[in-house]
């Protein structure tokens, strides 16, 4: 099997669907044919970005320029995460939660795959390191987005019966632990269901890429069945990161449930 | 809130009065140290900051208006140890309650009976202070008057207790001090102490 490489006039053809999406909005008057030509040349744009910046990254194999991409994602985690918080934690607390747990878990988890499962040489070696850190990043983002905002609404919704446990002389821990539990369970869900439906309702994404792109289907299973195990893995850490985080900023060392560290903001989509 | 500064001895009730929005519940949760707030607090010569939150709670016992529950049950909301003492039966009885209403739904429970049931609850592991915040508000007469009792018997048996009210009748029978509150202007506790 040979790579087909797609010309600009092929991706103009593949866009044909989106003008014919765009003239459904317009007959049936849903308003969405300016956001959908703005989603599209964004996404366009955005992707051209980063494909130019990683070849740029990839062709000089630096550690360097690797490092400044990662931290790049780093960012862009910490503003994803902290944004999407309904009850935000006052200062800048919710992006250094949303951003230092799923990096730290997904460089653990990527690190261990290029040196312990794929070797790459170097170790950091950006072809391998980024788009793996990438994949498992975005997965726990949304795994901690969910712990986030299941803790920080259970606590607000719950705090009498948080009170009572706390009066009664419970430490935090125990106080919260019920809120904890949930909010893990919550940031675990999508990483699980995603692996028992992974094959039967969709072929993920990498695999698919990896096969149209010429790998055998096998060979594309295997990658995608790591990437699973990386992204559950990282998802569990970054989890449980994010959840022991949420609640400690949620009480104090006197053991007491502080609502008021919490500020509510209109989510933003 | 103006500063305040008090004592009670063991086996006296201070009865902490005023307008709604006055500060008698935010009074009481400074002192069982469930928000942060300046001031000093002493039981028995120890100062609040100076013991754990958790263990200071197990002796300055803070009982809310609206009692908060964990569990579908009052049971789980026991302590294990509690369930299996004999005492629990009488201080149930004492109240109205019988064990049968350790496993009822909460939400099936009238307000007074979860009322009684978190007082009850407050009286395990024997706690030197109550602060009870409106303890007979959400009781029918027949039960306030079991409430009451039980709180005169916890005063006889040595314990401070701190409760808020707008009845004065009960403050005027129960509390050796009466602490009426200003109107509310800017809220904030500054030095309370309990000896």
């Amino acid at each position: 099997m040979t790579y087909v490489s797609l010309t600009p006039f092929d991706l103009a053809l593949a866009a044909i669907l989106l003008v014919v999406t765009a003239g459904l909005s317009l007959a049936f008057r849903l308003g969405l044919e300016r956001t959908i030509a703005v989603s599209a040349v964004r996404m366009c744009v955005q992707l051209a970005a980063v494909a130019l910046v990683l070849k740029l990254v990839f062709e000089s194999g630096s550690s360097l320029a690797t490092a400044a991409f990662a931290l790049m994602m780093l960012a862009a985690t910490a503003y994803e995460v902290g944004s999407r918080q309904e009850r935000r934690f006052q200062g800048a607390a919710s992006y250094l939660i949303g951003g230092a747990a799923p990096f730290v878990a997904g460089l653990i988890a990527s690190v261990f795959a290029v040196s312990a499962i794929i070797g790459s040489e170097p170790w950091w070696s950006p072809r391998f390191l980024l788009p793996i850190l990438g994949m498992v990043i975005g997965n726990a983002l949304a795994g901690v987005t969910l712990v986030l905002d299941t803790i920080t609404t259970a606590a607000t919704r719950e705090r009498v019966a948080i009170e009572a446990r706390l009066a009664l002389g419970a430490s935090r821990t125990d106080a919260m632990q019920d809120v904890l539990r949930r909010g893990l369970k919550a940031g675990m869900t999508p990483i699980l269901s995603a692996m028992a439906v992974a094959g039967l309702v969709s072929v993920p994404g990498m695999m698919t890429g990896q096969i149209l792109a010429g790998a055998d289907p096998v060979d594309a299973m295997a990658y995608q069945v790591m990437i699973l195990f990386l992204i559950a893995g990282a998802t569990g850490i970054a989890v449980v990161l994010a959840g022991i985080a949420a609640v400690m900023l949620l009480t104090d060392d006197r053991h007491r449930l502080r609502l008021d560290r919490l500020t509510t903001v209109k989510k933003t989509e | 809130m103006p500063p305040l500064s008090f004592e009670v001895a063991g086996g006296e009730c201070l009865a902490v009065e005023g307008a709604s929005g006055s500060g008698k519940t935010r009074l009481l949760r400074a002192i069982a140290d469930l928000d942060p707030v300046e001031g000093l607090v002493f039981v028995d010569g120890a100062e609040r900051g100076e013991v754990p939150g958790p263990q200071w709670r197990r002796t300055v016992r803070y009982v809310a208006a609206e009692p908060g529950w964990w569990s579908d049950t009052p049971r789980a909301c026991f302590a294990p140890e509690a369930i299996d003492n004999g005492r629990l039966d009488r201080q149930l009885d004492h109240v109205g309650l019988t064990r049968a209403h350790l496993d009822r739904e909460i939400g099936v429970l009238s307000t007074g009976e979860r009322s009684r049931l978190a007082f009850v609850r407050a009286l395990q592991g024997e706690p030197k202070v109550l602060l009870l915040d409106e303890p007979t508000a959400s009781l029918d007469p027949g039960s306030a008057a079991l409430v009451e009792e039980q709180i005169r018997f916890q005063l006889y048996a040595g314990r401070i207790v701190l409760l808020s009210t707008h009845d004065a009748g009960l403050a005027q029978r129960l509390s050796h001090t009466r602490l009426k509150l200003p109107k509310p202007r800017v809220v904030h506790a500054d030095g309370a102490g309990a000896a």
